[in-house]
Order: C-alpha cells, then sequence, then structure tokens
C-alpha cells in the first residue's frame, strides 16, 4: 500500500477511464481505435465492482472482519439509485402512470408505499445512497462488535444477513419490484441515459469516485487510526488493555466501507440498466472478497487490481466457456489461499503482509 | 494502614469457572508507590487476578477497589485501563506488524478516540517521549525495526516500554522473565525497580531467584486464596509454602 | 310392450304373492312395494344370503325369471339367488327393476346389512356411513348392532352414529340427548362441532350442553393445531439437525469452517440417487430397500471425499479459519459445477419406496411416514454420533486432539490422521444427511447451499462443540419457524428467524450452550 503504487493505479484508472471515454466519443464507429458504448459500460461495470473491493478490503485487510454480506451494502446503494431512475421514468413507463411504476401498477397498488416518497429528487436520492448502507452497517455492526462477536462468527452472520436480505427482496409485497427488481430506466439527473455521452460520464464519474475512495481509504488506513486498526485485527484484546476500545474503531471503519459499497451500487445501477435481488445473493459476497485475495488483502489497491482482472476473467470465460467458469472461479478461491497469500501484490514482495496466524476457533474472544 | 495510601484493594473476590474455584474470597491491599512480588504454584490463580483487577473476567463476588473509591468490577477493559493500570501479559503481545516505534506510539498516553488517531499527528513532544522510553528499554537502535521481527527477551522490554508509555500508575507484569536468560533477568529487574521509583508494580513470577533480587514483600497464592504473605525469607520459612510450593 | 305387459301381470299379481313378508327373498319378484318392504326385511334378518342378494339388487345383476324364480348373475354363470348355488333358470330372464323408493331402501339396507358383517373392517365402514347421514330410523338397527358389537373401535363409532340419530330425531327425551351431546362431544372433531351446532334451536339445556360441546371441540382442535405444528416443526427440525450434525463435528468440534459442506450433503443425495438407479437396473426386487443401501454407501461416499478436501486442502490452513472459509467455498463451487456436468443441470428423481410413503392419523394429527422416518433417522443419527465421540477410542483420540493438539501428538496420537477421520465423519454424517433429505427435497447441483446457511446458524445458535446444543437448536429453530409461518407466511417467517438468529448472536456469541474455558478463549 505504497504512496507509489497508489499513485499508480490512480494514474491508470483516471487516465485509463478517460482515454475509453474519449476514443468511444471521439472516433468513428468504422475507426480501430473506437471503443464501443458497450465496452464503456462494461469499464464502468468493473470500476464499480472495484469500489466493492475497496470497500471490502478496508475491513477485512485492515480490521480483519470478513464480511461476506458486503455485496447487501452494494445492493442497497443500487437500490436506492435504482428507486430514483424509476421515479424519473415519469408517465413514459407502459402504463403510463406518472406516480406508479410499472410493477406497482401492475399488482393493482393504488398508492406509492411510504417509503418510496422523495426519491423523485436526485439530493434525496443520493442521501438516501449513502444514509441506507451507512445506517444499516452501524445498527448491525453496533450490535456486533459491542458484543464481541468476530472472527467467522460475523462472517456467518453477515451472510446470513444478507440472505436475509435476499429473501425479502424477493417478495412482491416489499415494494421493490420482487423477482424483477427495478429496470427500463430512462433518464438520470434528467440526462437520457442511452446516450454514448452519458456512459462515458458515467465512467469518468466512477472513475473519479473510485479515486476518491481510495485517497480516504488510504488515509484512514495510513494514519494513527489506520495503525490501531492493524493492531486491533491482530491483536484485539491487546488494544483494549491499551485502553483502545476496538469496537469504536470497527464501527467506524464497517460504516465507511459499507457507504463506500453503497456508492460503488448507485453507479452500478445506472450503468447496467438493472438491479434484482440477486444482487443480495450470498456468492456475490463471497465473491468480492476473492478479488481482494487475488489482488492482495490489506494492500487497497490490490483490491481494485483483483476486481478488474477477476472480472474480466469473468466476462471471458462466460461468453466462450461458461461450463468452466465455475470451475476456473473454485480453482481461484484454493490457489489463491494455499499458494498466493499476499495476492499478486504480494508476489514481488519479500514477506508477503498476509494475514497473520490467529488461533482456530475464536469465538468472539 | 489507612484507605489514603492504598492503591488496591481486592476485597474477598471469588471467581468460579464451571463449579471450579480459581480465586476463593481473595484479598489483597496494595499501597501507593508499594512493589509486590506474587508467586504460587501453576493454576494458583495469579493470571485470574490481574484478569480481574484489568476487567477482563468479572468475579462472582467480591469487589477491587482502585485508589480511593473506583470500583473496578463495574468498569471494562478499556476503561480500566484509561484509569491507570497497564498490564503486561504472560505470552508476549506486541504488534507485530509495525515497528518498534509504532508499538510505543500506540501505547503512548492520548486521546483513544477515532475521532481524534484518525486526524492525529505525531507531535515533538511525543517524539522525545518515545526516545526517552527507547532509551530505557535498550532498543533505540532497533526502532524502525517490524516488532515481529525482534528477539524474545527484546519483545518483552518492548511490551515493557509500552507499559511505561501509557504512564500508568499500576503496573501488573505477568512472569516478566519466563524465557529470559540470565543477564536479561537481572536488567528485567533492574528495569523493574528503576520502573517502581514512580509507580506500583504488581509482579507475578515463578523465578525465586527474580523475586529475591527484587527485594520487596511477597504474597503467596494458593488455591485461589493468599497462603502466606511477608518478606521473602518470612515466606521461604513458612511451612505451608514450603510444602505446597517451594520443596516436596 | 312387453314391458308394459309384465308391469302390468306383476300388479296384477301382487297381492297374491307379496304375503307378509315370510319369505322375503321371494318378494323381491313383486312390485315396487313388495320390493322395498322385502329389502327393509331382508336387512335385518340375519339371512346370510342377504348381502349378496341385496348387493346384486342395487348392482342390476338380480334377474326374476318367468317361473319367478331370482337369479344372480355373475359374469356368465347364473347363480340361484337363495342358495347361491350355480343353476340354468329355465326360459329367459328379467332383471328386478328399481324406483328411487327402492333405491333409498337399499342403500340403508346396505349400511344395516354390513353393520353386522363379520369383517370388523367393513363394520366399521358402515357405522362411518350412518354417522355421515344420521337418520332416526335407524336407532333399533343401531341398538341391535351395538348389542352385538364386540370390537372397541367399532363400538365407539356406533354410540356415535346412535348419538348422532337421537339428536337427528325429534322425539328422544331429554337426558338420551344430552347422554348423546356428551358422546359427540368427546369424539371431538369438525364433523360432531357441526352436529352439536345445528342444535341451537333445541330445548335450553340441551342447546347450553350443545354449545358447550362446540367450545370444548374447538379448544381440543386447538390443540391438536398446535401438536400438528409442533410435528410439522420437529419435522422441519430434525432436517435441520441432520444437516447440521456433520457440521457441528466439522465446525463445532474441529473448528474448520467448512463452506463445502452443503456439497457433501448434496453428494449423499446424489449417490442415493445412483443407488437407485443401480438397484432399479440390476437388482429389481430389492427397489424398496434402496434408500438403506444408499445410507452407508453414502456415508462412505462423502467421508472419502472429506478425507480427501482434509488431507489436500484443509490441513495447509489449519488456524486461519477466514482462508479455510474461502477455499472451501472455492470447493464448493467446483464440486457443484462437477456435480452439474455429470448429472445435467435439471432435479434427479429419487423415489419414495411404498413403506416410506403414506400418512397415519394420530388424533387430529396427520403423521405422514416419510417426515416420521426421517425425525427417526436423525435421531438415530446423533445418537450414533455422540456414541461414537464418547465411546469409542476414535472419539477419545478426536477429543483429546481438538482440545490439546501438541499433547495428544506428545501422547503418540497420530494428529493428521485423527483430523482427517474426524473430518471425515463430519462429511459422512453430511453424506447420510443427503440420503435423507433426498426424499423431500430436488436432488440438483444446488441442494447444499441451501442448507449451508442454516447449518451454520443451527451450530453456532446451539453453541459450537456442543452435540446436545445442535439438537435443540435446530428443534428450537424448526419449530420457531413452522409456527411463524401461518402467522407471517413461509418467507417472511425465514426472514423473521434470520434476525433473530442475527439479534441472538450477538447477544450470546457462544449459543445456547457455549462450552466454557480457557480452549475457547484463545
Ligand atoms: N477462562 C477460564 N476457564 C476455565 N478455567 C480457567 C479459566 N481461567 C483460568 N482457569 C483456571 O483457573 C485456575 C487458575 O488459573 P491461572 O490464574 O492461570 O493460574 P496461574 O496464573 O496462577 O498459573 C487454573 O486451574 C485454570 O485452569
Ligand atoms: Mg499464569
Amino acid at each position: 500500500m505504497s504512496g507509489r503504487a497508489t499513485m499508480v493505479c490512480l494514474v491508470l484508472v483516471l487516465g485509463g477511464a478517460a482515454v475509453m471515454a474519449a476514443l468511444n466519443l471521439a472516433t468513428p464507429a468504422a475507426s480501430a481505435l473506437h471503443v464501443p458504448a458497450y465496452a464503456v459500460s462494461l469499464a464502468g461495470k468493473y470500476l464499480c465492482y472495484a469500489m466493492l473491493a475497496v470497500a471490502v478490503d478496508l475491513v477485512w485487510g485492515f480490521a480483519g472482519i470478513l464480511s461476506l454480506g458486503h455485496a447487501a451494502f452494494f445492493a442497497l446503494g443500487g437500490y436506492a439509485m435504482g428507486m430514483y431512475l424509476m421515479r424519473q421514468i415519469g408517465t413514459r413507463g407502459v402504463y403510463g402512470n406518472a406516480v406508479l411504476p410499472d410493477f406497482m401498477v401492475f399488482l393493482n397498488w393504488k398508492s406509492l408505499p411510504w417509503y418510496w416518497y422523495g426519491f423523485d429528487h436526485p439530493a434525496f436520492a443520493v442521501a438516501m445512497v449513502l444514509l441506507v448502507p451507512g445506517v444499516l452497517a452501524l445498527v448491525f455492526g453496533w450490535l456486533a462488535f459491542r458484543s464481541r462477536v468476530g472472527g467467522v462468527y460475523l462472517s456467518i452472520i453477515t451472510q446470513a444477513l444478507t440472505y436475509a436480505l435476499l429473501l425479502a427482496f424477493f417478495r412482491n409485497d416489499m415494494g421493490f419490484g420482487g423477482n424483477n427488481g427495478l429496470t427500463d430506466f430512462k433518464d438520470m439527473f434528467s440526462i437520457p441515459l442511452h446516450l454514448d455521452s452519458t456512459r462515458d460520464g458515467l465512467l469518468l464519474a466512477t472513475a473519479v469516485l473510485l479515486a476518491a475512495e481510495l485517497l480516504v481509504a488510504r488515509h484512514v488506513v495510513t494514519s494513527r487510526f489506520g495503525k490501531v486498526l492493524i493492531a486491533v485485527r491482530d491483536s484485539e484484546s491487546r488494544t483494549r488493555f491499551l485502553g483502545y476500545r476496538p469496537e469504536s474503531y470497527k464501527l467506524f471503519v464497517f460504516v465507511l466501507s459499507a457507504v463506500m459499497a453503497g456508492v460503488g451500487g448507485a453507479l452500478y445501477v445506472p450503468q447496467v440498466g438493472i438491479i434484482n435481488p440477486g444482487e443480495f445473493a450470498p456468492a456475490n459476497s463471497i465473491e468480492a472478497v476473492i478479488w481482494v485475495a487475488v489482488g492482495g488483502r490489506g494492500t487497497l489497491v490490490g483490491a481494485v487490481l483483483g476486481a478488474v482482472l477477476v472480472n474480466l476473467g469473468k466476462t471471458f470465460f462466460t461468453a466462450t466457456l461458461p461450463d468452466l467458469w465455475l470451475f476456473a472461479l473454485g480453482a481461484l478461491f484454493i490457489l489463491v489461499t494455499l499458494l498466493l497469500p499476499g495476492g499478486l501484490l504480494g508476489l514481488g514482495r519479500r514477506r508477503p503482509r498476509a494475514a497473520p496466524v490467529t488461533q482456530a476457533p475464536e469465538p468472539a474472544e | 494502614m489507612t484507605t489514603r495510601d492504598t492503591l488496591l484493594y481486592l476485597d474477598g473476590v471469588t471467581v468460579t469457572f464451571d463449579g471450579f474455584r480459581a480465586l476463593n474470597a481473595l484479598s489483597l491491599v496494595l499501597e501507593q508507590g508499594e512493589m509486590r512480588a506474587v508467586i504460587g504454584p501453576n493454576g494458583a490463580g495469579k493470571t485470574t487476578m490481574m484478569d480481574v483487577i484489568t476487567g477482563r473476567t468479572r468475579p462472582d463476588t467480591g469487589r477491587v477497589v482502585f485508589g480511593r473509591d473506583t470500583d473496578l468490577t463495574r468498569l471494562d477493559e478499556p476503561a480500566i485501563a484509561a484509569l491507570g493500570i497497564g498490564r503486561k501479559f504472560q505470552k508476549p503481545t506486541v504488534f507485530e506488524p509495525h515497528t518498534v516505534w509504532d508499538n510505543l506510539l500506540l501505547a503512548l498516553a492520548g486521546d483513544r478516540r477515532p475521532r481524534f488517531t484518525l486526524w492525529a499527528r505525531q507531535s515533538a513532544e511525543e517524539r522525545t517521549r518515545i526516545e526517552a522510553i527507547l532509551a530505557t528499554i535498550r532498543l533505540a537502535d532497533h526502532a524502525r525495526r517490524r516488532a515481529g521481527d525482534l528477539s524474545h527477551g527484546q519483545k518483552q522490554w518492548l511490551e515493557i516500554g509500552m507499559l511505561l508509555a501509557q504512564e500508568p500508575q499500576l503496573l501488573l507484569v505477568d512472569e516478566p522473565v519466563a524465557g529470559m536468560t540470565d543477564a536479561e533477568t537481572e536488567q528485567t529487574a533492574e528495569l523493574l525497580r528503576e520502573i517502581n521509583r514512580s509507580r506500583s508494580v504488581v509482579v507475578v513470577e515463578h523465578d525465586m531467584a527474580f523475586v529475591r533480587a527484587l527485594g520487596v514483600r511477597v504474597t503467596v497464592l494458593h488455591e485461589g486464596a493468599v497462603l502466606s504473605e511477608g518478606s521473602i525469607d518470612h515466606v521461604s520459612a513458612d511451612p505451608r509454602v514450603v510444602e505446597v510450593y517451594l520443596g516436596r | 310392450m312387453t314391458l308394459l305387459r309384465v308391469l302390468l301381470l306383476l300388479l296384477v299379481l301382487s297381492p297374491f304373492v307379496a304375503r307378509a313378508g315370510d319369505d322375503p327373498i321371494a318378494d323381491l319378484a313383486g312390485n315396487y312395494d313388495d320390493i322395498r318392504h322385502a329389502v327393509d326385511a331382508l336387512s335385518v334378518s340375519g339371512n346370510a344370503r342377504a348381502e349378496p342378494v341385496i348387493a346384486a339388487l342395487q348392482n342390476g345383476a338380480l334377474m326374476v325369471a318367468a317361473d319367478r324364480s331370482l337369479w344372480i348373475r355373475e359374469g356368465d354363470a347364473m347363480l340361484d339367488a337363495r342358495s347361491g348355488a350355480p343353476g340354468s333358470p329355465n326360459g329367459p330372464l328379467k332383471p328386478v327393476r328399481l324406483n328411487n323408493a327402492v333405491r333409498r331402501a337399499i342403500e340403508a339396507a346396505m349400511g344395516n346389512l354390513t353393520l353386522f358383517s363379520a369383517d370388523p373392517a367393513r363394520r366399521l365402514k358402515a357405522a362411518q356411513a350412518l354417522f355421515a347421514q344420521p337418520d332416526p330410523a335407524a336407532l333399533p338397527t343401531l341398538d341391535r348392532a351395538l348389542a352385538k358389537e364386540s370390537v372397541a373401535g367399532v363400538r365407539r363409532l356406533l354410540q356415535q352414529a346412535q348419538a348422532a340419530a337421537v339428536l337427528a330425531g325429534a322425539d328422544a327425551p331429554i337426558p338420551d340427548r344430552l347422554a348423546a351431546i356428551v358422546v359427540l362431544r368427546a369424539r371431538g372433531d369438525l364433523a360432531a362441532s357441526n352436529l352439536l351446532a345445528a342444535l341451537a334451536g333445541q330445548p335450553p339445556e340441551v342447546a347450553a350442553a350443545a354449545a358447550e360441546g362446540v367450545a370444548a371441540i374447538a379448544r381440543a382442535q386447538k390443540i391438536w393445531a398446535l401438536a400438528q405444528g409442533v410435528f410439522y416443526g420437529i419435522s422441519l427440525g430434525s432436517v435441520l439437525l441432520l444437516a447440521a450434525s456433520g457440521l457441528a463435528i466439522t465446525f463445532g468440534v474441529m473448528g474448520v469452517i467448512n463452506m463445502a459442506h452443503g456439497e457433501m450433503v448434496m453428494l449423499g443425495a446424489y449417490t442415493t440417487f445412483v443407488v437407485q438407479q443401480a438397484v432399479g437396473a440390476w437388482l429389481p426386487g430389492l427397489a424398496a430397500a434402496g434408500v438403506l443401501i444408499a445410507i452407508p454407501l453414502a456415508f462412505i461416499v462423502s467421508g472419502a471425499v472429506g478425507i480427501a478436501i482434509e488431507r489436500l486442502l484443509i490441513s495447509f490452513l489449519y488456524g486461519r479459519p477466514l482462508e479455510t472459509l474461502l477455499a472451501t467455498w472455492g470447493l464448493s463451487l467446483g464440486l457443484q459445477q462437477a456435480v452439474r456436468s455429470l448429472f445435467g443441470a435439471s432435479n434427479r428423481d429419487v423415489s419414495t419406496p411404498g413403506w416410506m410413503s403414506g400418512a397415519a392419523q394420530w388424533g387430529g394429527v396427520t403423521i405422514t411416514f416419510n417426515r416420521l422416518y426421517i425425525i427417526i433417522f436423525a435421531a438415530f443419527v446423533l445418537a450414533a454420533l455422540m456414541a461414537v465421540l464418547r465411546a469409542t477410542p476414535l472419539g477419545l483420540q478426536m477429543r483429546a486432539v481438538t482440545q490439546n493438539r501438541r499433547m495428544a501428538a506428545a501422547m503418540g496420537i497420530r494428529t493428521p490422521w485423527i483430523d482427517a477421520l474426524t473430518f471425515g465423519l463430519g462429511s459422512g454424517v453430511a453424506g447420510m444427511a443427503g440420503v435423507a433429505l433426498s426424499q423431500i427435497d430436488n436432488v440438483s447441483p444446488n441442494l447444499g447451499q441451501g442448507y449451508i446457511i442454516d447449518s451454520f446458524m443451527v451450530v453456532v445458535f446451539g453453541g459450537v462443540g456442543n452435540l446436545w446444543g445442535t439438537l435443540v437448536s435446530a428443534l428450537t429453530l424448526g419449530i420457531v419457524n413452522k409456527f411463524l409461518e401461518p402467522v407471517a407466511g413461509a418467507v417472511l417467517g425465514k426472514i423473521f428467524v434470520l434476525v433473530l438468529l442475527i439479534l441472538f448472536i450477538q447477544r450470546k456469541p457462544r449459543g445456547l450452550f457455549p462450552l466454557k474455558g480457557r480452549a475457547v478463549e484463545a
């Protein structure tokens, strides 16, 4: 997590996004240099995943909290944005109802449920993108860290959390579109989404926010706070006898990380055009962890690298050899944990900055 | 003795684990500025006593009064640490990925809240204090090394250094010389005496030579209660102590 | 034309033939009234031929010859109605005709007749029919039937039919009606409650007793519904227990987070499928025992895979629980995909043997046999596990190794071996769970995924390393889930349970029955 690696990463992310956007806009479709719109959106999607990965690395790499439910925060941010985009459709839906989204008309709902109020205002929606994942993380983390639930126990209940949300969002009665989720978006901030220039703008916005996320995360982990955090990760009870309250530290990064994941989800939705309950699947959260492990846990930059590489692989495999993708992903999990504990960034290092050895059963020490 | 001189007062503390009494109505008084050695066979409850004082274990009955009238049994570990009670564990635990310097920096007395540490910059005053401690614990040449790379004895010292950095009123030191060479043991005894000039200390130790070298009042624990108390010569002569601990 | 002539002839002749039922069978050749009376008379005559004759009449198989002799057509043969002996009638036969009055008489007669059948099962059926259609006119017959009845179950039903009949009429004395209400109240089901509810217009004391009876039955029904809920809950709990008990070994005792645990269950289910295919192809005679054969095989298959996993993967990751979690998750993806490639992505059909299907009624509770067998099986598996852990040398060594690895090694226990065997045991148990789950769930590559979170929750809720805790926790979760379902709906109920569990774990991070001691704190 050296300063140089961060700089290189920032330059690549921002520069890459700018070049793609520029080539998409400035070259004719026939040109060899032309970057098609779908590639722009794909790149934007990868960067959203990278935001999720950095969020996971912040809690896992530096606080030792292996969250198997971080995709839930990502999805909640996505839903908050999706609700705004739904309201933007206005009368252009299939049923032409100015207030109710199509799925509500279809379900014979007469009025907008109260929790949809306000989502027609962009500022409110943005606030919700930050608040919903943040508050959930605050409540969940406060309960968990205060009672010193840690290690695999925390992993298991984070997984249960996202599983419960998955089940909940599948219900039509919840008012979030059930199985189909939210889709058919038309504009964002009154700009039509289908335009190439909108996609370029979204890619650039994602790159800028990812860069900001990286810088914030880097500040957190290199500050004295971050040193305490690493101390908590490695010997929590020792920090307590030094007078620190590990629960406050963990809670702070957990909430921060959830908000970051939520922002990633909010940028993801307009770029892929849909959000549905499948995003809550526990498998998604675990996949995000492997991105981090591939790139190098506890390096932040590695999380970006891992997210982009693994998802490039996924795009490639699912298009050409779909049956092999799960084998490849499974093998990746095994090989990285067994052979590459420092991840790709750990390869060049003298001593991998892997997680220290902890005792096997560590119930809520 | 009067309450004013008393720093720590354990009053009838009992701790049971699944019916097993690790501490059995233990009472103990430590005076301000005193250094006390606690000895006793394995399983006597010495570590458990420290767990109770530092808030790690809650006693079933009994009180632990610190200073004038603070009941420690109502507080948790960070709160007790903030009151000025430092603890060194039996197994040396330093923050291995951090440098020796950073270990001391984290231990320095100061604001422990996230909103402070998030923005804290190292001050010149902090730097001089760390340098002073490094000199005391003889690790000045190793300040930039990873703590995980230190030798066993150096880790023990670093831990003592971290205790000093906390500026506690009372230090609890669990088996500080276990695994040390004779020379290191002697240096450690000297270090503890030096510390004792300004602070109260409770040392748990098995090494009788070390305890003798400290030359302080000794409490012998046995089966969770005080078996004998007094000078080293006094307790060594106590037939009950000889029976359960010293000689068979 | 001929038909009309015959009818006319019958009408003309009837006064001569129908002499006051001394030979009811002969009267069946008479006019509709004769026939009706003959049927009534026959039904209570105790005549052994009464039943076949009336049944033949009902089915249109009773024929009358020109000489007024009666015959029963049975296939191509003709039987003499009076004796049942085959014979050949002289002349052409005509079926005895029925009108609606006769048909009613026949139905009542069949009810009465079977009341006196030699077969208790048929008597029971007849009594049920009479209860369903209470008729005061049947009272004399019921009385006689009761006097003769010796089978307790049939007797009880007869009494209930009698009570229903008493209450259906208007002229039974009040004490008799009150007694009848008591009988119906004791029956305690919905039918009895309906009969009692119909008595609202009766004299006050009868109506009051009836209303009280209705209330009492409603209370009893509630208790039965509760019992049914408990049964469903225990049934779900036993499924959870089966899925979790392997995990209670690998996670609870060894502290290994095996995210591929669900796939061990899935392998057990596929083993059942393969065994069933193999048995069906080569040993069709053993088809009913296919499930039983699959149990040890599933243990062996999943156990062997478990041992391989432990040796090749997990043994390199001891002391790194989070990495173990990730690696075994990767493994689970691979195993799912492997099974998908081998067997296809769709559900595989595992049939339930005859002896496991069906249901029994116990009071107001329906007990399906496959659920019952799974409960028994789960109890058996848990008991076997406990026995292995407590009473075998392997169990002793396992506990030694998990409690203090170095000490165990110093005492000459080959710890790697024991680790592998312990893990194999837990995985094998998961495989056996798969056999049971194949009976109630879809056998698909994703089978295990559906259980992994639940299993972890069960183990954590119960307290790690404590099989009794796992038992209590599985049953509690099963029952709570089943009781929430009617209130909140299945999905919301499950969400609710998950949230409760999350909150519970935060209150008591070590579960219901925590192990104490330093080992857990280290
Ligand atoms: N958390 C615990 N759970 C169960 N038993 C414990 C626990 N902590 C200590 N004990 C028991 O209490 C007794 C005292 O232990 P300890 O205080 O460590 O002794 P000492 O430090 O004097 O050797 C020992 O028998 C030990 O096994
Ligand atoms: Mg000790």
